[in-house]
């Protein structure tokens, strides 16, 4: 069978950053009707790769052909003319405007004035087609986060897309959003539509794409004809040039309590409040917390991490009482903390490594004595875990911010590991990490455990939790609804806690 | 075609190269105007040199200008380091002087009273900045709203003062009764008004520079300032140090003043200060917010106040000219510093 002509075509695409050659030679194309998977670890170049195609970067060396045509793509607004639409990580909004305002931000409307009736017969149409429905006259920050992707997708059609990129779309999703986002996708492709599907996420890259692309250290490394068959040990390998073994968790060996919760409850501050949580952690043991997002994970991890006073209740770390709630109190009794949010939470971007790596600890006698600084301790303690942990950068006065996300999980976990923590409190420990990068975490835990600590993993990818957690507890609008041996949770049984049904145990 | 592109790293030179370009840049723009009054702009930017760094005596009354603004460039400068937007430094700087003033009527010892002038005046400074920040940090109020229009609250405040209770009973001019004589600032070179003030103006810019670089307090500002959030993840009270931040920048304006009625007018009247607070805006974004940097920018903006009024006399330009350079300066220093985030690139025409 003939294959149909490209939508589009890159060919031998190079581009170097200085000395680092983000992009070389590479070839891709996506016929009309195709989802094509494009797939490597970060920092193998598919970001550079699809700023070049969304004409954020012009390339060094290289074409791009739309049906046949050479184009020149030097601007968004080229992009967006030649029938390409890309929706980011971070989505483009304006939060205060409505859903239908957003989509006519930038289209011309009749004698100046904008065309309502026509946006709203638009909107509703793409809707029908794909099954992408919006309330128009919504404010945009009254969206979930799901709905705010689903506009974005919109708001690309909207302006004509034949081809749309989606850069890790399941990242920010719960796992029912998936599966709409993937119907959506796949009518779209029905009706003649290309789409590059960017993802770790090899479960689901073989679910959804027709085909794939795997790029490593900035070339292609190999192409899959057919994912649905292939297995992600096989992608994988292509992805990190070698065999990837995930970690093997040998039987625990707990000890004594390190951390215990006894009746926590807080106010209904931000998000969900905590009501009447108890928990106790032991030494060597990895307890998982799972949840849909929003159920109180965040309240949680603000009381044990000691940014949060709770209301009512005890809390207890490695058999003392935590009285104050405050962060240097809670590392002073020994206890490691890993924020969810990287970049807003754990670090300063703007300023260097070092100076994010000694942050929770600057006024202990590590870093400072008497108000002033210890600037050859601070490097030392940087330089050392840079080499401890290979956290890839210059060196420690490199901007945190230049960092990839792997390297910069890495570093929150040396900042934290140095102090041989009693306990270890974790969230989302490996969300957009690829695989190399996620293994390595997950092997560090597996050490801390080994060495007598305790671990608190709070996740929403239920599988990690499976694989690294002895113990999993649910949590259902603010409580634990029930604590389940690992070696007895199914993802079906957790799946029926996390909407509030008892657990046995 | 041109367009700016995202630089993944800046070289080093660039934090020096920034500032020096921006005021050629400011130089070359301002040029046109000169020519514009009818003056040769070689011959107006000669007489403004000569006049502010040519010789000896040019160079001390330029340092005599110069100390206020290090001190409200420091203000400032440790003030955005933490992101609180002082733009108060003004009204700071009068409530140190009226401070510093009334204290330095009161007979006492010389060194005793210069003492206590600089505490009152840094105090008064301190206590006006606290008003912005604690307004910032209870209820979320802007602080650039906040400070900058507390200026205009001072500045009457301080017209009322001398308008009413400090008026000059005997000749009727609204200015206060002037400091006792042992508590004026000794000059250090005869002949000239170069006082101890000046001094101590360039010994607080590397002081600020170790606290900023070398202390918790400042490790704490500089967090604070770039990611609140993770600094309070990270343990840091960031209310706390807002108002530490506050406190010392309002302090260091302050201190502006008290030079200015210790070592310049010995009193207070209404153009006490030809507007230094704003001018430390200029400052601490030339010296791109670095202690160190405070003092060469400070100099600089002295020099072309000083340069100004001679070139007027000497070519007939406007003194105004002066005000130009300082508000141009500053944009080219803003669009200077979008060079450390953005290069420019050379494209094809577009299709």
């Amino acid at each position: 069978m003939p294959l149909p002509a490209p939508l589009i075509e890159m060919r031998g695409i190079t581009k170097s950053f200085g000395a680092v050659k983000a992009n070389e030679a590479v070839d891709v194309s996506v016929a009309p009707g195709e989802i094509l998977g494009l797939l490597g670890e970060n920092g193998a170049g598919k970001t550079t790769l699809m700023n070049v195609l969304f004409g954020a970067y012009a390339p060094d060396a290289g074409e791009i052909l739309i049906q046949g045509q050479k184009v020149r793509i030097s601007s968004s607004a080229d992009a967006l003319a030649a029938g390409i639409g890309m929706v980011h990580q971070h989505f483009h909004l304006a939060p205060r405007l409505t859903v239908l305002e957003n989509l006519l931000i930038g289209i011309p409307g009749k004698a100046g004035r904008i065309d309502r009736a026509g946006g709203l017969a638009r909107l509703a149409e793409i809707g029908r087609q794909h099954g992408l429905t919006l309330e128009p006259d919504l404010p945009v920050s009254a969206l979930s986060v799901g709905e705010q992707q689903r506009l974005e997708i919109v708001k690309a059609l909207f302006r004509g897309a034949r081809l749309l990129i989606l850069d890790e779309p399941t990242a920010v999703l719960a796992p029912s959003e998936v599966d709409g986002l993937f119907s959506a996708l796949r009518s779209m492709a029905a009706q003649g539509l290309g789409i590059i599907f960017i993802s770790h996420k090899l479960n689901e890259v073989r679910a959804l794409t027709h085909r794939c692309t795997v790029l490593r250290h900035g070339r292609v490394a190999g192409r899959v004809d057919d994912p649905a068959n292939t297995t992600s040990a096989a992608m994988a390998q292509l992805m990190c040039g070698h065999e990837i073994v995930p970690p093997a968790r040998g039987p625990s060996t707990p000890g004594a309590d390190v951390l215990t919760l006894n009746g926590i409850s807080t106010s209904r501050h931000s998000g969900t409040a905590l009501r009447d949580v108890s928990l106790a952690v032991r030494a060597g043991e990895i307890l998982g917390i799972a949840g849909v997002s929003g159920n109180g994970q965040r309240a949680l991890a603000e009381v044990i991490s000691g940014t949060r006073v709770p209301d009512v209740g005890q809390m207890t770390i490695a058999g003392k009482k935590v009285t104050r709630f405050s962060p240097p109190e809670v590392q002073a009794l020994g206890l490691g903390r890993i924020p969810e949010d990287r970049m807003t939470t754990g670090l300063v971007t703007n300023l260097p490594l070092a100076d994010s790596m000694v942050l929770p600890r600057i006024g202990t006698a590590a870093f400072s004595s008497r108000g002033l600084l210890k600037p050859d301790a601070i490097r030392a303690f940087a330089e050392a875990q840079i080499k401890a942990y290979d956290i890839r950068c210059p060196g420690p006065m490199t901007r945190a911010g230049a960092l990839s996300g792997g390297n910069l999980q890495k570093a929150l976990l040396a900042r934290e590991l140095a102090f041989d923590p009693k306990v270890l409190i974790v969230s989302q420990p490996t969300r957009g990490l690829d695989i190399g990068a996620a293994r390595f975490i997950h092997e560090k835990f597996l050490d801390m455990r080994a060495k007598g600590c305790g671990i608190v993993v709070i996740g929403e990818d239920l599988e990690e939790l499976l694989v690294l957690c002895d113990r999993i507890a649910v949590m259902y609008e603010g409580r634990i609804v029930g604590t389940l041996d690992s070696a007895d949770a199914t993802i079906a049984r957790l799946g029926l806690m996390m909407t509030g049904a008892e657990g046995h145990s | 075609m041109f367009r700016l592109e995202v630089r993944t790293s800046t070289p080093a030179w660039f934090n020096l190269a920034l500032p020096l370009l921006a005021i050629g840049a400011t130089l070359v723009l301002c040029s046109g105007l000169i020519a514009l009054a009818g003056a040769g702009v070689i011959e107006a930017y000669g007489v403004m040199f000569t006049a502010s760094l040519g010789d000896s005596y040019a160079i001390t009354e330029t340092m005599v200008r110069a100390a206020p603004m290090i001190f409200t460039g420091l203000a400032v400068a440790v003030a955005f380091r933490a992101k609180f937007w002082n733009i108060g430094a003004e009204g700071q700087l009068l409530a140190g002087a009226v401070a510093s003033c009334f204290v330095g009527a009161i007979p006492m010892p010389g060194p005793l009273a210069m003492v206590l002038m600089a505490v009152a005046g840094a105090a008064a400074g301190a206590a006006v900045a606290l008003v912005p920040a604690t307004l910032r940090v209870k209820f979320k109020v802007d602080d650039v709203v906040s400070s900058l229009l507390l200026n205009s609250v001072i500045y009457y405040a301080l017209m009322a003062l001398i308008e009413g209770p400090w008026k000059d009973s005997f000749s009727g001019y609204p200015i206060s009764p002037p400091i006792e004589d042992s508590a004026n600032f000794p000059v250090l070179l005869e002949g000239t008004r170069l006082h101890l003030g000046v001094v101590v103006a360039l010994i607080a810019a590397p002081l600020i520079w170790f606290l900023i670089v070398r202390t918790t307090l400042g490790f704490r500002i500089r967090v604070t300032g770039e990611n609140p959030e993770a600094a309070r993840y990270g343990g840091i009270h960031v209310e706390r140090v807002l108002i530490s931040t506050a406190l010392l920048s309002g302090a260091l304006a302050g201190l502006a003043g008290v030079g200015e009625v210790g070592g310049v007018h010995f009193q207070v009247m209404s153009d006490i200060s030809p507007g230094y607070g704003y001018s430390g805006i200029v400052v601490a974004m030339l010296a791109r917010l670095n202690p160190l940097g405070v003092v060469p920018a400070a100099i600089f903006l002295a020099a072309v106040m000083t340069g100004a009024e001679a070139m007027s006399r000497a070519t007939g330009v406007p003194a105004f000219l002066s005000d130009v350079i300082q508000g141009t300066a500053l944009l080219a220093m803003l669009v200077a510093l979008l060079f450390t985030a953005y290069r420019i690139r050379r494209v094809g025409a577009a299709r």
